[in-house]
């Protein structure tokens, strides 16, 4: 109940803010678009690297909202009241995860299947890029919401961010881009997607512990 | 610095001398009653505490007691600990040594639950720049149960309601978080330099809510400079 009306009003906040949204999405089609320039235009080659742009560019793309994710609410005093809204600290956490999905990973989901036709990936690949950005992108927004907290009140925190989830994130990249390589191999895409499964199992109790207990320390 | 210890004076009851008072439209205080604890036990029971941040002792060996319905002013000069205190006893910062027991159990055994047994008022307002005075309310108001109208009203706010906050004054922004305390339903108010940018109107129906919220058994811990529009107060020094 009182995890759903602060979801309402994450959102809601999201909306208002809604430029940030649109600058994740936007930064993730032209990082997209650099490569062509960058390796040349040839199909076959943007066909073959195509799911790896994706993946790469939805990573960035979803890094970047994420040093104001708390950042705000840490400043105006909100964050004192969201710990003594009766939820554990986890669960403001949780909450905000939740929040950083839905308005930054499901629109990056969206944009992924243009700029995957974009790049020519074989549209028989899409449906399993789709899986795996899927499940990826919830355990990114994991992730980063745990990422965040830990950097709050650190000064220059939005550049120790990427470097603090960057590489929890690269067992992500590996199986998303895996599953489609496997799929583009004539192989099953399956153990690739449950192995993504798997980190999301192991993120979803863990994040936002972890965040829980650092956003109890930023507000020390 | 010495032993603290200070026996805080009994409710004043109904007081009608603050002529706001009654513009508290009936919230009902959850003070929580169990057969285990000690129905005479005091609501709030501070002893010993002493707090670190960082290396540095901000306070040590504070304490008081507190009845429902009773009121607490925390003085003393700038970087006493008055702010500290205050969050430790909202459950925020976690004292070195020490205990406060909520009605004769030991407040912090279960942080969630003592989080819904205090509002919390600190230095920054926690009001969104880009949401309405309403909105900003919406989420507390769903917490608390109470109603944002009559909150907003209760504050002088409700002709504003639709104003995105940025465009509100610091003044009005303060009346604004006021209005929060007016949707809770906790029974410790923890107020940090309430008056802060308040006009003496707003000052006022501050009194007039403290009072209310005090006639319904709840009870009061305010950090100040200033002084306050509280009748029969204790007072504390650090």
């Amino acid at each position: 109940m009182i995890a759903l009306a602060m979801l309402a009003r994450e959102t809601q906040l999201s909306f208002r803010h809604g430029a940030d949204t649109l600058a994740a999405v936007l930064f993730f089609l032209l990082t997209g678009a650099l490569f062509p320039l960058a390796l040349g235009p040839s199909p076959e080659m943007l066909a073959r690297f195509a799911p790896g742009i994706v993946w790469v560019a939805a990573l960035l793309a979803a890094l970047l909202p994420l040093d104001r994710l708390f950042g705000a609410d840490f400043e105006d005093g909100s964050l004192d009241q969201l710990l003594l809204s009766g939820l554990p600290a986890s669960g403001v956490a949780l909450v905000k995860a939740a929040a950083h999905w839905l308005v930054t990973g499901l629109p990056l989901l969206v944009a992924a299947g243009p700029e995957a036709i974009m790049l020519r990936m074989p549209s028989d690949l899409l449906a399993t890029l789709l899986a795996g950005l899927l499940i990826g992108t919830l355990a990114l927004s994991l992730l980063g919401t745990a990422g965040a907290a830990i950097v709050l009140g650190a000064r220059r925190g939005g550049v120790l961010l990427p470097l603090l989830v960057l590489p929890l994130a690269t067992p992500i990249l590996i199986f998303g881009a895996g599953a489609v390589e496997a799929g583009a191999a004539g192989l099953s895409p399956q153990p690739h997607l449950l192995l993504l499964g798997a980190i999301l199992a192991l993120a979803l109790p863990l994040c936002p512990i972890a965040a829980g207990a650092a956003l109890r320390a930023a507000c020390e | 610095m010495p032993l603290l210890a200070c026996q805080i004076a009994p409710p004043p009851g109904l007081d009608h001398t603050h002529g706001f008072g009654n513009r508290a439209h009936g919230r009902k205080i959850a003070i929580q009653q169990s057969n285990q604890q000690n129905q005479d036990a005091p609501l709030l029971e501070v002893q010993g505490l002493t707090v670190f941040r960082g290396e540095r002792l901000i306070f040590r060996n504070i304490g008081f007691v507190l009845p429902a319905g009773g009121a607490l002013m925390v003085v003393g000069p700038n970087g006493a600990g008055k702010s500290t205190l205050l969050r430790v006893l909202a459950g925020l910062l976690r004292p070195v040594a020490g205990r406060f027991l909520w009605q004769g159990r030991d407040a912090l055994t279960d942080p969630v639950q003592h989080a819904r047994r205090v509002a919390y008022l600190g230095h920054a307002d926690g009001v969104k720049p880009t949401l309405t005075a309403a909105e900003n309310l919406r989420f507390f108001a769903r917490i608390g149960k109470g109603s944002v109208e009559a909150a907003l009203a209760a504050v002088g706010l409700a002709a504003l309601r639709d104003l995105p906050a940025r465009l509100l004054s610091a003044g009005q922004r303060r009346r604004l978080a006021l209005a929060r305390l007016v949707l809770s339903s906790a029974p410790l108010w923890l107020l940090d330099e309430p008056t802060l940018g308040l006009d003496q109107t707003a000052i006022a129906l501050l009194g007039g809510l403290i009072a209310a919220h005090r006639a319904q058994g709840g009870a009061i811990i305010a950090a100040t400079h200033l002084p306050l529009p509280l009748a029969s107060a204790a007072t504390l020094g650090l």
